[in-house]
């Protein structure tokens, strides 16, 4: 014990000695000004894109340090509005309640689109009679009023099965829940409740992998890394005009836009003040540099390079707010005309 | 069970009811056992390949195969050792109070019954407070400071509580010794009852360090980071421990991480088994010294 008494000791005097932190620089606290000091946080499904650019640009730029946490959009997007990060990671666009809440406290932010993700719906391997899905029948099983009345897969189309459907799905506190009900159901959080649901996806792959009965979404990368025991489903959104037919999720079709409606763009949100910093500036150019390429690594779905000179250009503008501001989530959009919209 | 247990019942029937109560707790424990030792060799089966000299050197990636534990090593046994520096003495001091001076007090009472009530609290609850309190309103930041404060206040029931039994413990003859050479009641405490009580402090101390060590969400909820690819190198310092390491990587889509979520578990199960033995040896040296 006298052991850990003597080294706590020389934490404590170790630090005050070290000079005092500076409360409220960001929240975080640096305790020297050798080492500077980028904080992200925010959405899960965004983590592992931006965690590689930190790795790289860590590796490039000895002397400033990334860190990255996970506290969901939401709770990234309380932890920003408070100055307490630099960044925030965020799966869905930012509501009107947190731009209010941002205003308030005087952050003004920039918003920049960073890549796609897919939402695959997939179903186990030993489920012969799927290969695709329409948008309506999703909707027939998805949606609220389906809750304890669609039970059988006969029920969705003729010539499936009559047996049991099992339905595994993202947890409703998610990004990914939200906006598959938002471009399934037409309202964001709206569907029926009796489904196998997990923030963990790696419970839905297991649970999809082991019933033949089941069908469920989650993020492209889980099916990608788990390929052999999912069977992935083209959906069918109906529109001729964005690809006719059932389209299955890849990098093409997700960039192209006819992966729809089940793609979306995740975004950074950078502060306006955070920027005003080099070490911050030079991440955030680092970031729209090597951005895309990292995020492919890591299973995502880059914007291609005419959209990442577009973002690029709205970050030297500094043009804050966001163009989410009236609508929310929207479906179907491409990165183009979100970009225009930005630059607008 | 059918078997009567009263005073009436045959000598042969207790006899009888004896044997089956031990083979039911011998079936228990061999459940008990046998469950942790499927889930060791699960663990060790999974990670024993990935524990190497670079593992255990180096900082988080987004490879699995470069990815390191290193980090979250030095922030454990940081956040460790400033909780049990933080929660040894305050524990210490209030059991003392309540068990030595406050008697039967409404004060002693009223105190006594919240202590009670807070060791039950969920952990997630002293996040919230720790968040509240420590990272926001003292402005603490999310530092090393911040969470061993937090894991202190979730150790200090504990400690309270076994550290009263352990002075409960000690014979009122040795007081009265004391008391008889003209010791003070404080010269009692310090020099007599306290030396005498320490094994019993020591072990409430490691139960409470090893709950808090494997603690995820109250850390989580204080803003804990995920993702810091540096060790914490001052009490000021952003950070991040073991258990939300493993988390972490048992959430990630490519299998090779579950290796490294295994690597880490067997990390934490050395520290924690580290930290016991420790304890063990530190409570049979006092023992020795206190009845030679």
């Amino acid at each position: 014990m006298q052991a850990a008494w003597m080294l706590s000791a020389a934490l404590v005097t170790g630090a005050c000695g070290g000079g005092q932190p500076a409360p409220g620089a960001a929240g975080t606290a640096a305790p020297t000004g050798v080492t500077t000091t980028v904080t992200l946080d925010g959405s899960s499904t965004v983590f592992p894109i931006s965690e590689a650019v930190a790795e790289e640009f860590q590796k490039a730029t000895p002397g400033v340090r990334v860190t990255v946490g996970i506290s969901g959009t939401g709770g990234g997007f309380q932890k920003f509005c408070r100055a307490e990060t630099d960044i925030s990671n965020a799966s869905r666009p930012i509501t009107k309640k947190e731009m209010d809440a941002c205003a308030a406290a005087g952050i003004s932010f920039i918003e920049l689109p960073i890549a796609y993700d897919g939402l695959a719906v997939v179903a186990n391997p030993k489920a012969t009679w799927i290969d695709h899905i329409t948008a309506a029948e999703l909707k027939t099983i998805w949606a609220p009023e389906s809750q304890g009345t669609v039970k059988q897969w006969s029920q969705v189309r003729a010539g499936w099965p009559a047996r049991e459907l099992h339905l595994f799905g993202a947890g409703v506190d998610s990004g990914t829940y939200d906006y598959f009900t938002q471009a399934i159901n037409g309202k964001e959080g709206a569907s029926r409740g009796d489904f196998t649901s997990s923030e963990d996806d790696n419970v839905l792959v297991q649970g999809i992998a082991n019933d033949e009965l089941a069908l469920g979404f989650m993020p492209y990368a889980y099916y990608n890394e788990n390929k052999a025991n999912l069977k992935l489903v083209g959906v069918d959104d109906g529109k001729a005009d964005n690809g006719a037919g059932p389209i299955l999720p890849s990098v093409e079709t997700v960039k192209g836009g006819t992966y729809q409606p089940l793609s979306r763009p995740v975004f950074i949100y950078v502060s306006a003040k955070a920027l005003d910093r080099p070490e911050v500036k030079q991440f955030m150019d680092f970031y729209l540099a090597k951005g895309g390429a990292l995020a492919e690594e890591v299973g995502y779905v880059p914007l291609g390079e005419r959209g990442y000179q577009l973002v690029a250009a709205h970050l030297a503008a500094r043009k804050t707010g966001s163009v989410f501001e009236q609508a929310g989530s929207q479906v179907g959009l491409t990165i183009e005309q979100l970009l225009s919209r930005e630059s607008q | 069970m059918a078997v009567s247990l009263g005073p009436n019942a045959s000598s042969a029937g207790r006899r009888r009811a004896d044997l089956v109560f031990q083979a039911v707790a011998l079936v228990v424990l061999a459940v008990a056992l046998g469950a942790l030792a499927v889930l060791v060799a699960t663990v060790w089966r999974d990670g024993a390949h990935r524990l190497t000299w670079q593992f255990l050197t180096s900082f988080p990636s987004r490879r699995a195969e470069s990815a390191g534990i290193y980090h979250a090593i030095v922030g454990s046994l940081y956040v460790i050792v400033l909780t049990a520096v933080m929660a040894l003495p305050v524990g210490v001091a209030a059991a003392t109070y309540l068990e030595e001076y406050g008697g039967r007090s409404r004060l002693a009472r009223f105190i006594e019954l919240n202590i009670a009530n807070l060791a039950a609290v969920p952990s997630i609850i002293y996040g919230l407070l720790g968040l509240g309190l420590f990272v926001r309103t003292m402005a603490m930041g999310r530092s090393v400071l911040a969470g061993a404060a937090t894991l202190a206040l979730l150790a200090l029931p504990v400690v309270i509580l076994s550290t009263r039994e352990a002075l409960r413990t000690v014979p009122s003859s040795i007081r009265e010794g004391s008391y008889a050479l003209g010791a003070t009641k404080w010269q009692t405490i310090w020099y007599q009852v306290l030396p005498m009580a320490v094994p019993g402090i020591l072990t409430g101390l490691i139960l409470a360090l090893s709950r808090a060590i494997g603690e995820t969400a109250p850390l989580i909820t204080i803003g804990a980071l995920t993702y810091i690819p540096f060790a914490p190198d001052s009490v000021w310092s952003a950070f991040t421990v073991l258990p939300i390491q493993i988390f972490n990587w048992v959430s990630r889509p490519q299998a090779a991480f579950k290796d490294n979520a295994a690597a880490g578990i067997l990390v934490l199960l050395a520290l924690l088994l580290t930290m016991n033995a420790i304890a063990i040896v530190l409570r049979d040296r006092y023992q020795r010294k206190g009845r030679p």
